[in-house]
């Protein structure tokens, strides 16, 4: 942890619970939203938040700063809540995701504080990140980029253009995050991604799978990944629709979880009753 | 990506080996020129360095060149990219994969997000002889179309060296369309110098206005020639800039005129055509109009100048134009 990561860092579960927290009170406020992924998120926006970028959440624009570009725009809910809880916009604010005029949309643009990027148009985020690394290379900065992208988003031919390029150009500074949920939106993957850290490698990346619902092996994959230096890095983080919460997690894998009105509470008391 | 030779890329109206004075990769000197001035000027390509006339800058400034490879989509989010950094980029591809190929990269990483990116887009309309897949006829339509983006249709040498240094200076996405090699003089560097959303009145006569952008623009020029000759005095109005439309030029011509011809090197739906009734439409304008465009076809191979005759881009077909929207003016004001 050095000086300038946010003072409030502290226990990553807890983090990432409270990333929970907000994600199902958004939702439930909304009557919907991307439950199930905001969950199964949780745990790598904590251990991106609060224990590896480099950040000063208020100053969302300093130069230094490490870039986070969120490809899966449809994720908005649990980075909204992740910046939240650093400090980077209000809480209060978390309340109107989704309302008419509010800046917290649905899925996620650049307009919003701590938001680098606008998503939700797969297959755009690695070759933004990659782009932005070679910018902070290209003015003296040392500043590292992360993008979450999803293992649908992999479908995309863009995805292997930009992985492609970085891998030729040994873009050092970034670092990929592959969310495998091996769900997309009609249904369970439709076209096979596996094995997705083999196919990095031969592009020319150094990769390496964790748990993605373990912040601990989620540190220890990005502690390794930092350590690499001379090429980009891609962890590939196989997490849980709607981890945390089993009310989500039962339901049929859906991209989009239904959840009726009166299951919100239970929802809620799962979230508290998981240790 | 196939390359296509450079040399006879530009018909202008004439043969191909006329011999008109031409300025060699005007868009090269303006980049490199800036440049030097400017470290926040990068430049990228899609293996299509040596034929958009971008190599100059490459070898100038070697360490702010980036060439993706055939990855216009790429090419398109490492620009915007940089320019989240804080650079100014200029992406250099044909205009076809550009617009075709990278239209959603383009549209949500340039112009909703308002990146300061220019994408410079060569072999316009029927300006390369290799073929439909290679001919841009639809780019200024699909730019057109996408809000915040500026588009701009050089018509010569010196415009296109003008319209690269206004495409810097201005902060913002510009699409702007690449006159390449050995790029003919058809504007007097004395006239009025090309300004962002303005356009240039190049000849006046009272009969008819001629609109015209890019290439066309020459042939206008020989048409309002030829129309002198025969008695018919012809404006012609030099729109370079397409968005935004300059709609009080085109006011002024029309009333002054009363018939109006568009002329450009590209589809008559989406782009300068579509431009101007747009425009008339919304200042109240009512006078005959004619159209000089691909009418809803693809190019084809062949010389410039089979091509310019072929599908209706010669100036004979611009004059004839003229004519007809002059013999529409009585059947109009008798409406």
């Amino acid at each position: 942890m050095t000086a300038t990561q946010p003072e409030v860092a502290g226990p990553l579960h807890a983090r990432a619970k409270q990333i929970r927290r907000k994600v199902l009170a958004m939702a439930s406020g909304r009557g919907q939203g991307y439950v199930g992924q905001g969950l199964a998120i949780a745990d790598v926006l904590a251990v991106l938040y609060f224990h590896e970028m480099r950040l000063r959440p208020d100053d969302p624009q300093w130069p230094d700063r490490d870039r986070f570009v969120l490809s899966t725009g449809h994720y908005s809910i649990a980075l909204f809540a992740a910046l939240a809880e650093a400090g980077v916009i209000a809480e209060s604010e978390l309340a109107s995701y989704g309302d008419d005029g509010s800046r917290l949309e649905m899925s996620s643009m650049s307009t919003t504080p701590g938001v680098e990027v606008t998503g939700g148009s797969l297959g755009h985020g690695l070759g933004i990140a990659a782009g932005i690394a070679l910018g902070g290379a290209l003015s003296g900065r040392d500043y590292r980029v992360f993008n979450l992208l999803s293992d649908g988003e992999l479908q995309e031919g863009s995805t292997w253009e930009a992985a492609m390029f970085a891998g030729d150009r040994r873009i050092a500074r970034l670092t990929a995050l592959v969310d495998v949920n091996r769900t997309q939106a009609d249904g369970d993957l439709v076209l096979e991604v596996e094995p997705v850290t083999s196919k990095f490698e031969s592009f020319g990346w150094w990769a390496t799978d964790a748990d993605g619902n373990d912040p601990d092996a989620l540190v220890a994959a990005l502690d390794a990944a930092r350590a690499v230096g001379d090429r980009p890095t891609v962890v590939v983080c196989h997490t849980r629709l709607g981890f945390g919460v089993p009310l989500v997690m039962e339901r049929e894998r859906a991209h989009f979880v239904r959840v009726a009105d009166d299951e919100w509470a239970v929802a809620r008391r799962q979230l508290e009753e998981l240790a | 990506m196939t390359a296509v030779g450079r040399g006879r890329t530009l018909a202008m109206g004439v043969s191909e080996d006329a011999a008109v004075p031409t300025v060699d990769a005007p868009f090269a000197r303006a980049l490199v020129d800036v440049a030097s001035a400017r470290p926040d000027v990068v430049g990228l390509s899609a293996d299509l360095a040596r034929y958009t006339d971008i190599e100059p800058f490459a070898k100038r400034f070697p360490e702010r060149f980036v060439n993706v490879g055939m990855a216009e989509q790429n090419l398109v989010c490492v620009a915007a990219g940089l320019a989240k950094a804080g650079f100014t980029p200029v992406a250099t591809t044909y205009a076809v994969f550009a617009t075709r190929r990278a239209y959603d990269f383009i549209a949500i990483q340039c112009a909703l997000e308002g990146a300061n990116v220019k994408i410079v887009a060569g072999l316009p309309g029927l300006t390369t002889g290799y073929g439909a897949t290679h001919q841009g006829i639809d780019d200024l339509a699909h730019m057109r179309v996408m809000p915040n983006m500026v588009v701009i249709d050089p018509c010569d040498a010196i415009d296109m060296e003008q319209a690269t240094y206004a495409a810097l200076a201005y902060d913002g996405p510009v699409y702007l369309r690449l006159l390449r090699g050995a790029v003919p003089v058809v504007l007097d560097r004395s006239g009025p110098a090309f300004e962002l959303g303005r356009a240039a009145l190049l000849r006046e006569g009272e009969d008819v206005g001629i609109v015209a952008s890019g290439t066309m623009v020459a042939r206008a020029l020989a048409a309002a020639d030829e129309l002198a000759a025969s008695g018919v005095r012809a404006s012609v109005l030099k729109m370079s800039t397409l968005k935004p439309y300059d709609a009080s030029a085109l006011r002024e011509l029309a009333s002054g005129t009363g018939a109006l011809v568009t002329a450009e090197n590209h589809a008559v739906v989406g782009g300068l055509f579509s431009a101007t009734l747009e425009s008339m439409a919304r200042s109240g304008v009512s006078v005959p109009v004619e159209a000089v465009g691909l009418d809803d076809e693809f190019g084809t191979c062949g010389s410039l100048d089979y091509l310019a005759v072929r599908h209706g881009l010669s100036a004979a077909h611009v004059a004839d134009a003229a004519r007809r929207a002059v013999a529409s003016k009585s059947r109009w004001s008798g409406r």
